[in-house]
């Protein structure tokens, strides 16, 4: 017996609507996410990431819809990220039908929050969301670690060392980094790895690589380097792989898969 | 002539991915109402006890709707409870979370405590030792279970003459560590892992159970 390493496919929703990369030909309707949930569940999807990017607080009632459906459709677990800022955001998500919440921007803001969750609900449901990149070797902007944390989509320094901002979250009780390189991501390079391993070495729960999959061989490379999980969102939307493809290369590598 | 749908109650105490439950079940076959009601979830053919998060806290929730009683009667009365993560924890006699112990049912023996594994949470999908004739795991070896939880039955302690009903106790392994994946005694059954959130594999289980009903 061992635990399956996790691959997650991550759905950016605006408005009810899947927004970016999708190009599946057996859809009826590309831009419905419960639709695309329940394909990927049958594709062996481990776990769904929804990612929400509505920009206005009045479309977050189409996202609890939307959680709401797929949840009663996919009997799998559903992370759902983008906008959370408070306890009460978090219960609402659950009650939707969400497993667990990601946390990102309201953290950084405000630390504490992420105990607040914690204490609540267990440190299980929360997702520590950190989008990270490279610092500059040296000057004002420089990092311990080599690594800054980025908001705005990776285009503001937060001014603060990914690295350690990884460990102190789950030291106040975040359950899981999710960890996506802001360099890699989009570039289909692979997964920063040196990123990996280095949040890997200070922090004692589970750990999702995120940002620059391309090929299949980069999936196993993640896990090597200390990833329990692995995510992706545009080479599974287009039909460059299938979760099942990623599987069998991840199995050939020697690593279990489900 | 078709067989009636089995009626289930999920305890409703406050705790636990209640929608997900009641939604699988459906799905599973049976007929499903969320209740906090002593009468309705002792008339139902059987009763879902969900729970996420802290020990403590569902101890707390289950004692303001009276639930231990609740699953006391049922099962004195041998009729069918299925415990989920922290619903099948506090079926033991206690919990130690943060170092703050807490008196779980009791109706077995043993210490809920932190496993001892270099990650945690035990995050994902992962496999179990059914015993031999398994009703709960009929038709599922092999098959990968999701859990989520960062404590655990480490040491089971129920011994019982051989004459009695003997819990028959599934195992997993996680980290190095070992610990209770499932239970199952007569009319009560648990199971650490999310039979709700694990796809056809955990569809197949809630189905054994509904079987029994």
């Amino acid at each position: 017996m061992s635990l399956a390493v996790r691959v997650i496919p991550c759905l950016d929703v605006d408005q009810g609507r899947v927004v970016k990369g999708v190009n599946f030909v057996d859809l009826r309707d590309a831009g419905d996410p419960v639709e695309m949930a329940t394909v990927y569940d049958a594709e062996g999807a481990d776990e769904l990431t929804f990612l929400d990017i509505t920009a206005s607080s009045d479309s977050r009632g189409t996202t609890f819809d939307v959680v709401g459906r797929t949840a009663d459709q996919v009997f799998i677990p559903l992370t759902v990220g983008g906008g959370v800022r408070t306890v009460d955001d978090v219960d609402r998500l659950l009650r939707a039908g969400a497993d667990k919440v990601g946390i990102n921007t309201a953290a950084i803001a405000r630390p504490e929050v992420i105990a607040e969750i914690a204490h609540r609900f267990g440190n299980q449901v929360l997702v520590l969301s950190v989008d990270a990149r490279r610092a500059p070797s040296s000057g004002p902007g420089a990092q311990p670690s080599g690594f800054e944390v980025t908001t705005h989509g990776g285009r503001t320094s937060a001014g603060i060392d990914a690295v350690e901002w990884a460990r102190r979250a789950t030291e106040l009780g975040a359950g899981e980094i999710l960890l996506n390189s802001m360099d890699a991501d989009g570039t289909r390079d692979g997964f920063d790895l040196e990123m990996i391993r280095a949040v890997r070495d200070v922090t004692q729960v589970p750990l999702i690589a995120s940002g620059g999959a391309g090929r299949l061989e980069h999936f196993a490379q993640a896990v090597d380097a200390g990833a329990d999980a692995v995510l992706a969102a545009s080479v599974f939307h287009f039909g460059d792989m299938t979760i099942g493809q990623v599987k069998e290369t991840l199995r050939a590598s020697g690593h279990r898969v489900r | 002539m078709t067989q009636p749908r089995p009626s289930v109650a999920v305890l409703d105490y406050g705790s636990g991915n209640l929608r997900s439950a009641v939604r699988a079940v459906e799905r599973a076959g049976a007929e499903v109402v969320l209740t906090s009601d002593a009468a309705v979830a002792a008339e139902a053919d059987g009763l879902l006890v969900p729970g996420v998060g802290a020990f403590e806290s569902c101890m707390q929730g289950l004692r303001a709707v009276d639930g231990v009683r609740i699953i006391e009667r049922r099962l004195i009365a041998g009729r069918p409870v299925l415990g989920i993560c922290v619903g099948m924890q506090i079926l033991f006699a206690e919990g130690i979370e943060h170092g703050v112990r807490t008196e779980g049912c009791a109706e077995w023996p043993g210490v809920i405590e932190r496993l001892q594994a270099p990650i945690v949470p035990h995050m994902g999908w992962n496999t179990v030792a059914p015993h031999d004739g398994s009703r709960m795991f009929a038709g599922l070896a092999d098959e990968h279970f999701y859990f989520v939880h960062s404590y655990g039955l480490r040491d089971w302690v129920l011994t019982r003459p051989p004459a009695l009903v003997q819990a028959e106790v599934t195992w997993t392994e996680y980290g190095g560590d070992r610990f209770v994946a499932a239970v199952e005694d007569g009319p009560l059954w648990a199971t650490q892992f999310h039979p709700e959130k694990s796809g056809d594999a955990g569809m197949h289980l809630l189905q054994n159970w509904l079987a029994t009903l």
